[in-house]
């Protein structure tokens, strides 16, 4: 049997588990592994500026792939700088494996240099960790993490290793294991029968049906039965914000993004319908709003993977435990066995009542002479890629223009940290989008206050020509935090406003990108087709637009998913 | 309500704080919680009593504790019949002949055994259900001065043909 060093066994591992991209940054406790990947010509590594970009654009490299992110550093502060990027991507159901470098076992407990317990730091935001002890159990931990990462509810998964583990001069027997079972772990993949018959019967029986369809569906690939499924019933579809791109934005059965900044049409669907069936979504606060008054007539059918999602928040009448692909292919089968058909003159009935919410057009905005507003930003930006970006974007106000005014086409097309939402993840989750994607456009959608929570990677897309666009709406401010202080604050702006926005042009010219200033909506167009024409570089593209606008929809606080502000002035009947 | 949740979970180091952890993070509540290698020392079983408000928490409660990747298996034990038993070890100041008396005959009344004596100190070690550990400790408390006391927490199994194996 072949021998390998601890440091080597890491570094097999990963390349034997197909792993061809890994980011990370070295240190003290991880030299030994970083050896081993100098020698090592099938693992590309890229050198981030700090260990959060890391973290996310190994998750942004999964989200867009549909791979296992994984992410290399050191003990100590390198592997505390990645709990924000784990705990992001914990909240988002991403799949990753971070490995974190240890100070050697004879140390562990007594505060040596860079000691940090990363396994009891990480725990609240991981689905699981490991710790090496010996090099012998690298392999086996290794496949470990990527099975349990990957299946079930997907999510991050922490390694421990221990310097001494690593050691190049201990030399053990490495295989690579097979496959891995584990007794206390079987995630359910296909829907209980009795369940699946319930479901359809309801599904077929209901007068107001919505599918209200979330990232789960994503992460299951489930988009083409989601199509067909709605397709076949005539059924109204709303996404979430981590759902966009499960089902057509374009598509005339999609009502929009729906929650706290969903559309006027997809939040009056939900409050109003008789049977809500959620397809890997899981109900969250920005959903639902007030539990208390959620959508009041409707039955709700709900499949997910995770069982503890089901139930937590609105208690489902039909639970279905299962991925969402495999149990709607179980129902499709079902409706094509038993010709199962839904009543077209209630569904008929229902479209209408949804089309006259349409017609409100409650994404309409009034645009200016004097200032380029956001939304007009986003949809030239969709003008200019025909659509066919994939889009980053970080925390704020744009956000949710992005999300309302950039109807995607298809999923793993939009990139956001919807769970946490994380400032800051924006730009290296471009860059992991990028790399895993090198043909495609990629572009940034930022704000002036999150650009700069990971600027330094700038340096990085220098280092490695990674070309993504950055497209900064600056309204210097911050401007969703400056929102809700004109809304329910008085007006006072609590340290809400930036006083020192920097050059963003020269600050790109200083890493040898290409700035581009937009103050106009007549240089808007122009700028925008030619960060896209200029393939080759990194373009940041930093259009100033209007500060004092508010994003709506928005749903009043404590009120019914129904219940909405839709405008500075306008608010549905409370 | 008071349950008492039974878990099945894999022996390793780092499972007992992740089932602790899971606690504290959710704001769940532990009354007590027992942990010990089963006749399988791969496996551990734990016991942990909580008090929830309501079925929905308790039934939240032990999906989470399902969804930890180490747990094997998770169950309730208070809505079928079951042995639920605590260990209490108490120490008491006695004085005086007819003190030490008492603290005898309430121990024999309870069937508790003295495992420990000096001239002035009884230590007392009691098994039973927990409301019968404290009916002892509040009438030992009339007649002797307490001055330790140590309770093992609730070790709990179904009674008849239900188990919790692997
Ligand atoms: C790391 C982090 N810190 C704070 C927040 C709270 N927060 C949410 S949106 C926002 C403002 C973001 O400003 P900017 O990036 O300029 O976006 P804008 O809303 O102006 O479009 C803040 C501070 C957060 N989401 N993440
Ligand atoms: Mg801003």
């Amino acid at each position: 049997m072949e021998m390998l060093s601890g440091a080597e066994m890491v570094v097999r591992s990963l390349q034997d588990e197909g792993i061809e991209h890994i980011f990370g940054y070295p240190g003290g406790s991880v030299l030994d592994i970083y050896d081993a990947i100098f020698q090592s010509d099938e693992i590309e590594h890229f050198l981030v500026r700090h260990e959060q970009a890391a973290v996310h654009m190994a998750d942004a490299y999964s989200r867009s792939t549909g791979k296992v992110g994984c992410v290399l550093v050191t003990a100590g502060p390198g592997a505390t700088n990645c709990i924000t990027g784990i705990a992001t991507a914990y909240m988002d159901s991403i799949p990753l494996v971070v490995l974190s470098g240890q100070v050697p076992t004879f140390w562990i407990g007594d505060d040596a240099f860079q000691e940090t317990d990363m396994i009891g730091v990480s725990r609240p935001v991981v689905k699981h960790s490991f710790s090496c002890r010996t090099a012998e159990d690298i392999p086996k931990a290794i496949k470990k993490a990527f099975y349990i990462a990957s299946t079930g509810r997907p999510g991050p998964v922490v390694i421990d290793l221990p310097k001494d583990v690593q050691n190049p001069l201990n030399k053990f027997p490495y295989e690579y294991p097979e496959s891995v079972s584990l007794r206390s772990y079987n995630p359910t993949l296909s829907g209980h029968k009795g369940q699946i018959k319930r479901a359809v019967s309801a599904l077929v029986g209901a007068k107001k049906p919505v599918l209200y369809v979330g990232g789960g569906a994503i992460i299951a690939n489930a988009s083409k039965q989601v199509l067909q499924l709605a397709e076949k019933l005539n059924l109204p579809v709303t996404n979430t914000l981590m759902g966009l791109g499960a089902f057509p934005g374009e598509h005339e059965q999609f009502i929009g993004m729906l929650g706290m900044h969903g559309t006027y049409e997809a939040n009056k669907s939900m409050h109003n319908a008789d049977l809500i069936f959620a397809c890997g979504a899981r109900f969250d606060d920005r959903v639902t709003n007030n539990v208390d008054k959620f959508c009041p007539n409707a039955k709700i059918m709900h499949i997910d993977i995770d069982p503890t999602s089901i139930s937590k928040n609105i208690h489902a009448d039909l639970p279905i435990v299962g991925s969402v692909e495999v149990v709607l292919q179980q129902m499709l089968d079902l409706i094509d066995e038993t010709n199962a058909m839904n009543d077209s003159n209630d569904i008929n009935a229902w479209w209408d009542q949804i089309n006259e919410w349409r017609a409100k057009d409650c994404l309409a905005y009034k645009t200016c002479d004097t200032h380029i507003k956001p939304q007009q930003v986003i949809e030239c930006l969709y003008k200019v890629t025909k659509g066919d970006a994939i889009v980053t974007s970080d925390v704020g106000q744009h956000q949710m223009v992005a999300a309302q005014y950039y109807p995607f086409k298809e999923p793993r097309q939009w990139i956001n940290s919807g769970g946490a939402g994380t400032m800051g993840f924006g730009l290296p989750a471009a860059m992991g989008c990028k790399i895993a994607h090198p043909d495609r456009p990629v572009v940034c959608v930022t704000g002036d206050g999150s650009i700069q929570m990971n600027i330094q990677e700038l340096s990085t897309c220098m280092q490695y020509n990674i070309p993504v666009v950055i497209l900064l709406l600056n309204n210097r401010s911050l401007g969703m935090v400056k929102q809700w202080q004109k809304m329910f604050y008085g007006g006072r702006q609590s340290h809400s406003y930036m006083d020192s926005v920097p050059d963003f042009v020269k600050l790109s010219e200083a890493y040898n990108h290409i700035g581009i200033k937009v103050d106009t909506i007549d240089e808007l167009e122009p700028a925008l087709t030619r960060a896209f024409e200029l393939k080759e570089r990194v373009v940041f593209v930093d259009v100033a637009i209007d500060p004092e606008e508010h994003v709506y929809p928005m749903q009043v606080k404590f009120g019914s998913m129904e219940d909405m502000y839709l405008s500075k002035t306008e608010q549905t009947d409370a | 309500m008071r349950r008492i949740i039974s878990v099945l979970i894999e022996n390793e180091s780092g499972s007992l704080a992740r089932v602790v952890g899971l606690f504290a993070q959710r704001g769940y509540n532990i009354e007590s919680l027992t942990v010990s290698p089963t006749n399988d020392n791969t496996l551990s079983r734990m016991t942990i009593t909580t008090d929830v408000v309501d079925n929905a928490t308790l039934e939240q409660m032990m999906k989470q504790l399902h969804k930890l990747v180490d747990v094997l298996r998770v169950s309730e034990l208070t809505q079928t019949p079951h042995v639920e038993r605590e260990l209490l070890l108490l120490k008491v100041r006695t004085v005086g002949p007819e003190a030490r008396e008492e603290v005898k005959r309430t121990s024999d009344i309870y069937r508790g055994q003295i495992v420990d004596i000096t001239q002035n100190l009884y230590t007392i070690q009691l098994t039973g259900a927990g409301s019968k550990l404290d009916a002892f400790v509040a009438t030992m408390d009339e007649c002797s001065e307490i001055v330790e006391i140590v309770r093992s927490g609730v070790c709990g199994i179904a009674r008849g043909d239900k188990s919790l194996r692997a």
